[in-house]
């Protein structure tokens, strides 16, 4: 019997449609994967297999000194704006509604729909005069700065976490005696841990990835993974690049994954 | 005040909502239910019977009126400072624990030894039947697993009431019945006062000690299974529980005169002057032979067979639609016909007034 009801596949062009997108998707990552096992320094030819550009990278001092400061900004950064997130969206979930409510979502979420150039170009003026009442310079400013912008990564999956839970069980806990800490201790927070682990997840990998508010904050010598690699490619490119590139993304694609593993419904 | 009164409310009042909008779900509601008795809370969706509950358990603060507790005013006390425990609807059972965890809860709050609530938890799972599935998570047991689970649960902690808000309803009728005996069996062996809540008549009246049939936000009636049923006080009690025939007619000289004219002797009607409404149950009717002595004439409608009942549709001289009960007979036929005459008269001190 035939299915008549509406299919988006029987749409005219729709295959070419989605052939077309998944290759311009894709294939430019894909050709930057392949050339970074390339032998050659040229993207057009394959000049045999090789994990030599991988040696180099790991052998480069600059490389490693940008790798463990962008790994220190971003666990920091996600641990600090996941707590945040995750008291925000208990406050925002378990109260009554209340008057101005859609208000405090925006504020939360201001970081995804403020244009990030206006924010770094603030925060550039902001640390600075900082910089210059306290002498500090550290990467307390990197880390002040990705912490915030992470927030609303990190509170959106834990907001729908919380959302889908029963608030019955919360009750439940409370009459068989729980204190209110007790009832968000041995109740709340476990069934809550697979959101906070997402979005804690998903926070690391916004703030690895980061460009513009760390160029802008950023003092001399504090370069993180991303702005050395556009340091680099502005001067010459290098396949050292698209083996570091080829490694974020490989740690990318696995932290992704557990995310989707952790927020998939159990059903 | 009597000692025997394990939960009290005082002129309860719920509003929700402010202003005009306001609805009052329970509605200056005292009541008082005794220690070691099964109560029910009966009546429609939207009754106030949850909220009542919940006032209870300590869920919901009442606007005014007080909710006291062997004689002490727990109004103002959180839930969890209430020695009252509630098995919910949807059991509410911890996903992230396991079947003994799950009871272990209360105990554990209350900072028992580790010693007495492994001793009450083997004891708790013994009472519900499930020793084998103490190590199981919650969610890989049947619907009827898991609420004896609840049951557990909210038993463990020994509560001076055990609140029960509609917990056989997710159930399908067989496993139903059972449980309605496995709760009467599990009050009756602890002891503890049960307050139990439902819409479905049928259970309350199998379960209770006693019966508050609730409407909008009122308590209608308070009494024993029986004395609901069979002394009903108002109209909505009468057809709330069970089927109920209405017959409107004129009380006069402790006799009651119908709609269609016939005359009949009713309980109740004695003193009393003016327009009426006469109650009989369908099982309460007896048919007899058309134009035998002091019977009612009616014609046979239809006939429904609900196998160990025949429901007889009728209808009197003046139109007045009626249902006789019938037990059905071996064979299964009623031996009556559609269109058929009969006589029909009420069963001895069956019938009974209500006021209009």
């Amino acid at each position: 019997m035939a299915d008549r009801s509406f299919s988006a596949s029987r749409l005219p062009g729709f295959t070419a449609t989605a052939i077309f997108v998944f290759i311009a998707l894709y294939l430019p990552i894909l050709m930057l994967v392949i050339g970074s096992f390339n032998g050659g320094e040229s993207i057009g030819a394959w000049q045999g297999f090789t994990l030599s550009w991988f040696a180099k990278a790991w052998a480069n001092d600059h490389v490693k000194d940008a790798t463990i400061r962008s790994l220190v900004i971003a666990s920091l950064a996600a641990v600090i704006s996941t707590t945040v997130a995750t008291m925000a969206a208990i406050a925002t979930t378990r109260r009554r509604p209340f008057r101005g409510q859609t208000f405090i979502y925006l504020m939360i979420n201001q970081p995804l729909m403020v244009p990030e150039i206006v924010t770094a170009v603030a925060l550039l003026i902001f640390f600075a005069s900082i910089k210059v009442a306290t002498g500090y310079q550290g990467l307390g400013y990197l880390i002040a700065a990705h912490s915030a912008f992470c927030v609303p990564f990190a509170y959106l999956p834990i907001r729908a976490r919380l959302e889908g839970m029963d608030l019955t069980l919360e009750t439940a806990a409370a009459d068989l005696y729980a204190s209110p800490w007790l009832t968000f201790r041995r109740v709340t927070l476990p069934l809550l841990l697979p959101g906070i682990i997402a979005g804690m997840m998903l926070a690391f990998v916004t703030s690895l990835d980061d460009v513009v508010i760390t160029l802008f904050v950023k003092s001399a010598g504090q370069d993180t993974l991303p702005t050395y690699m556009l340091a680099q490619v502005r001067r010459q490119i290098s396949p050292e690049i698209y083996a570091i590139s080829t490694v974020l993304l490989a740690l990318t694609i696995v932290l992704l994954t557990l995310f989707f593993i952790l927020t998939r419904k159990k059903d | 005040m009597t000692t025997d009164v394990a939960v009290e409310a005082r002129n309860a009042v719920k509003a929700f909502g402010q202003g005009e909008t306001a609805v009052r779900a329970l509605d200056d509601v005292s009541i008082q239910i005794r220690k070691a008795e099964f109560f029910t809370l009966l009546g429609p969706s939207g009754c106030g019977k949850t909220t009542l509950l919940r006032l209870i358990a300590g869920f919901e603060t009442p606007t005014s009126g007080q909710i006291l507790l062997d004689g002490k005013d727990i109004t103002n006390d959180p839930p969890n400072k209430r020695p009252v425990n509630t098995v919910f609807q949807s059991y509410a059972l911890f996903p992230h624990l396991s079947v003994a965890q799950n009871i272990a809860f209360g105990l554990e709050m209350l900072g028992r030894p580790r010693a007495e609530i492994t001793k009450t938890v083997e004891r708790m799972l013994a009472l519900v039947k499930l020793e084998a599935m103490a190590g199981r998570k919650t969610s890989q047991l049947s619907g009827g697993q898991q609420q004896r689970v609840a049951l557990a649960r909210a038993l463990a902690p020994q509560p001076k009431v055990l609140l029960l808000d509609e917990p056989l309803s997710a159930l399908d009728y067989k496993l139903r019945k059972e449980m309605q005996l496995e709760l009467k069996r599990l009050q009756t062996e602890t002891g503890i006062t049960f307050i139990f809540v439902t819409h479905d008549q049928e259970e309350a009246l199998t379960m209770s000690d006693r019966i508050a049939v609730m409407s909008a936000g009122h308590i209608q009636q308070i009494g024993g299974p029986r004395e609901i049923y069979t002394r009903p006080v108002n109209r909505f009690v009468a057809d709330f529980i069970g089927e109920t025939n209405f017959l409107s007619g004129e009380a006069g000289e402790g006799r009651v005169t119908l709609a269609s004219g016939d005359v009949v002797q009713v309980e109740g009607a004695e003193g009393r002057k003016g327009k009426v409404t006469v109650v009989i149950r369908p099982e309460q009717v007896r048919l007899a032979e058309a134009g035998a002595a002091e019977t009612i004439p009616a014609t046979v409608e239809s006939l429904v067979y609900f196998g160990t009942d025949t429901h007889c549709h009728l209808r009197l001289k003046d139109g007045t639609e009626m249902v006789a009960r019938l037990q059905s007979p071996a064979s299964g036929e009623a031996g009556l016909q559609q269109g058929q005459s009969v006589g029909l008269r009420f069963a001895p001190g069956a019938a009974r007034v209500l006021e209009d």
